[in-house]
């Protein structure tokens, strides 16, 4: 099972990362290393695009949470681009909608 | 009908192996149950969490060579029951440390801890079931046969297959 990380570096300050696969606890360590290697080149305004996901579990709503607080850190912010509703449940169940912003689409994550 | 055995199933404490899983449960809840789209995802979802803890903890007990996951799929008339077995130390799941409130700053230090809640809110009856070597999570999704026929148990055990890479290319 192979999960697909697809950045993006077109839509500056942004960074787009388009996921793809199922995130579970076999895969999420490859989307952690992702985002730390993007915030270790400075790259502190990432979005996150789920619309390539086909399945979602705690571990990975883990590591985009880990995501979140290393970007705050630098003053960046982890936003996400999400309209599935498989995988909205998963951060309304969690009340994770409440911290993370959630767009219907990379454009208008990009023209916050 | 009385409650009956569908499947049994034993895969290595090895996470690639959670999407077997998955596909298993889903495949065997929408063959034979009367379950929406939704509750399948849900089902998936929650098993998904299960397999997660129970493989941490087979791995917590024999890091070198952990236990397999046992897993078993039962039916009855009005519901699909999925068990996830694991041969850990054991937790009370009454006293397990919940995240903080969204609200609170502190939230975001927590990256896990979410597991339990999301089986107890996913499935319609989830019971944590401390045993003599282990611990067993019981789903209860309600839902009745989608065509009333019994084809009778399967059993799998791909525990031998834990040397091979991970599986790939399925169908």
């Amino acid at each position: 099972m192979e999960l697909g990380l697809d950045v993006d570096d077109s839509r500056r300050p942004y960074t787009v990362l388009a996921v793809k696969g199922e995130v579970d606890v076999y895969t999420a360590p490859r989307l952690r290393e992702k985002l730390v290697e993007l915030v270790s080149q400075g790259k502190h305004q990432i979005v996150v695009d789920l619309e390539g996901v086909d399945f979602l579990d705690s571990t990975g709503l883990g590591v985009l949470v880990g995501g979140l607080k290393r970007l705050r850190s630098h003053d960046g912010d982890l936003t996400l681009v999400c309209t599935h509703q498989r995988i909205l449940k998963v951060f309304e169940i969690t009340g994770l909608t409440k911290v993370f912003s959630i767009f219907g689409s990379v454009d208008q994550a990009v023209a916050q | 009908m009385q409650r009956a055995l569908v499947l049994e199933l034993d895969v290595p404490s090895s996470p690639e192996y959670i999407a077997i899983v998955r596909l298993v449960v889903a495949s065997v809840a929408s063959a034979r149950r009367a379950l929406a789209d939704e509750r399948v995802d849900d089902l998936k979802l929650a098993v998904s969490e299960a397999c997660t803890n129970a493989i941490e903890a087979n791995r917590a007990v024999r890091p070198d060579s952990p236990a397999p996951v046992h897993i078993e799929i039962w039916e009855a008339p009005d519901r699909l029951e999925v068990s996830i077995e694991d041969s850990g130390p054991g937790f009370d799941p009454d006293k397990l440390e919940f995240p903080p409130p969204i609200t609170d700053p502190e939230r975001l230090n927590f990256e896990r801890g979410l597991g339990i809640p999301l089986i107890r809110t996913l499935v319609d009856n989830a019971a944590f079931v401390r045993k003599e070597n282990g611990t067993s999570v019981r789903m209860t999704v309600f839902g009745g046969p989608l065509d009333g026929d019994d084809t009778g148990a399967i059993y799998m055990d791909v525990s031998s297959l834990s040397g091979l890479p991970p599986l790939s290319g399925q169908g």
